[in-house]
């Protein structure tokens, strides 16, 4: 039987948080707010207005390309992307084509068995994003608050070959994006969305991920406004296509969405040609001229990211899967961190707090990370030592282990020598039993002693 | 250089205006002559000519992200056909790109 092997593509949004929006100076706080109350003649794409370029996002799509390995073009333009649709109001869109602000970077992913694979990154480029659109019965309502609005693309190679990639890279697109702060990246929100390109080639026993000549058709997953149901529709994708390809028929370039009451994707549209939105460069936008010292500066002033905070922790002797726990996002990270400090300055064990927050889960209660290490300490060295104490908690568990106080006396009993050496074991029962009421705090040698002058009393 | 009328069917769906065969035929007449109009700039050697797409010669022209008020929902649908609880209304559409 032919191997065959998905081949996968993905193209991600993400809206930045800038205080107004890519193009005019509404408000990019749009969320929830009333129907059509964020807009100008710009976003609206009202005759004669003229848009102006937001720095703030510029550099927030630098600071995704650079943590994307990135190399920044030197001169970039805007184009018009010209497509009619009631979400549009200008006719076009102000995107980016063939001067986009960043190419060929690279982010490593994991499958899910935690293999790791290079995926190209094509480009991460600005655009805009359009009005939104809802439909009642026959008639379509527009709201243009969203029209204009910062929106970063961000294009892969078709490097994935499974959903557990596909998944792993968002979730990583995600935490980068919030680690660098430039958007909320909540995909039940809309802040962030994915499009996916599908295709199943024959494996021809190459081995998973080496150089092959790719399909000669690629379908789209487009306008799939739930992660989950992307999910499920580029596994049915894979499935369908591989039944098709076994039957002989022949698949073409096409858009298809996802019908998640039938639970299967069905077709949109064949596939319209890129050269099809008339591309041309936006002639109310100077082109950008980015120095290198600006991308310097961009550069140093990148905040460390998830995989180097890992690293250091590792480096610190903190397993992989606790310090890759450690900084799921940048607040925990933080948490961690000074935890960390806290404790370093007190001579307290650095791994084992780390160890101690991150599967106690004690970040989540909202203890603060100094409290933290001190309720760490009192567990780990804070020993109960008082000799009335002990006392107290030696008769307690006389009393509530016959059992095993049986076993002392006639071990002592058999043995009937003067060093009156009594079961080993049976003592062991009874300070265990003590450790577990003060979760390990009693001091375990003097309790010996204590419980061996009580039962030879 | 004569445009096919596939050519000119294509040209008028991108630009969403329909047309009668009659403008078809027209369309492709005289559209075909703009062409040609425009073809006489091929006749120009620019092999070392940087194609220019601004002619302000600026760059870098960019603001602070700061905000300003909006128009009130009242004047943003002012010229609209029809509206609807603050939204402009437009005939169904499906869900798509
Ligand atoms: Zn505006």
């Amino acid at each position: 039987m032919t191997q065959y092997e998905p081949v996968i593509g993905l193209e991600v949004h993400v809206e930045l948080n800038t205080k107004s929006k890519m193009f005019c100076r509404c408000s990019a706080d749009y969320f929830g707010k009333e129907p059509n109350t964020h807009t100008c003649p710009v976003c609206l794409g009202l005759p004669g207005a003229l848009p102006y370029i937001n720095e703030e996002a510029i550099n927030k799509c630098l600071q995704i390309g650079l943590a994307l390995n990135c190399s920044i073009s030197e001169k970039s333009l805007f184009e018009r992307k010209n497509y009619f649709y009631p979400d549009l109001p200008k006719g076009y869109q102000i995107s980016q084509y063939r001067w986009p602000l960043c190419i060929n970077g690279h982010i490593e992913v994991e499958d899910e068995n935690g293999n790791a694979l290079m995926i190209r990154i094509n480009r991460a480029h600005q655009e805009e994003d359009t009005g939104k659109l809802t439909h009642i019965g026959r008639e379509t309502l527009i709201d243009f608050n969203r029209s204009g609005i910062p929106l970063v693309e961000i294009v892969t190679e078709p490097d994935f070959h499974s959903t557990a990639q596909v998944k792993d890279y968002a979730k990583k697109l995600q935490q980068l994006f919030r680690y660098l702060g430039v958007s909320n990246a909540d995909m039940e929100r809309g802040d962030m969305r994915l499009e996916a390109n599908v295709s199943v080639g024959k494996s021809n026993g190459h081995p998973k991920g080496v150089a092959r000549s790719l399909p000669n058709y690629r379908v789209e997953l487009k306008n799939i406004n739930s992660f989950r149901f992307m999910v499920a529709a580029i596994e049915y994708e894979i499935k369908r296509q591989i039944i098709a390809l076994e039957r002989g028929e022949k698949l073409t370039q096409e858009t298809r969405g996802w019908d998640e009451d039938k639970k299967c994707t069905y077709l949109q549209r064949s596939k319209e040609e890129a050269h099809d939105y008339r591309y041309f460069p936006e002639p109310d936008l100077p082109e950008l001229i980015l120095s290198k010292e600006k991308i310097q500066k961009l550069k140093d002033s990148l905040p460390k990211l998830p995989v180097e905070r890992a690293q250091q922790l590792i480096e610190m002797g903190i397993p992989k899967n606790i310090a890759f726990a450690s900084v799921v996002t940048v607040q925990r990270a933080d948490y961690i961190q000074r935890a960390i400090e806290y404790s370093k300055a007190r001579g307290v064990d650095m791994v084992g707090i780390v160890n101690y927050i991150i599967n106690r889960n004690i970040y989540a209660r909202g203890v603060p990370p100094e409290q933290a290490v001190s309720d760490y300490q009192t567990q780990t060295t804070n020993i109960i030592s008082d000799q009335g104490e002990l006392e107290k908690l030696a008769k307690q568990a006389i009393k509530e282990n016959p059992r095993a106080v049986e076993d002392y006396k006639q071990s002592l009993l058999s043995s009937g020598d003067e060093s009156k050496a009594g079961n080993p074991n049976a003592i062991q029962v009874l300070i265990g039993a003590m450790m577990k009421k003060t979760s390990g705090k009693a001091d375990a040698s003097k309790l010996q002693g204590i419980l061996k002058l009580l039962l030879e009393k | 250089m004569k445009l096919t009328e596939e050519q000119v069917k294509h040209v008028a769906k991108l630009a969403n205006l329909p047309l009668t065969s009659e403008e078809e035929e027209k369309y492709s007449e005289q559209l075909s002559k703009i062409l040609d109009y425009i073809e006489q700039l091929n006749s120009v050697d620019t092999k070392d000519v940087e194609p220019t797409f601004n002619v302000s010669g600026q760059s870098n022209v960019m603001s602070e992200d700061t905000t300003v008020p909006s128009l009130s929902q009242e004047d943003a649908l002012l010229n609209a056909s029809k509206k609807e609880k603050g939204f402009f209304v437009t005939k169904g559409v499906f869900e798509e790109e």
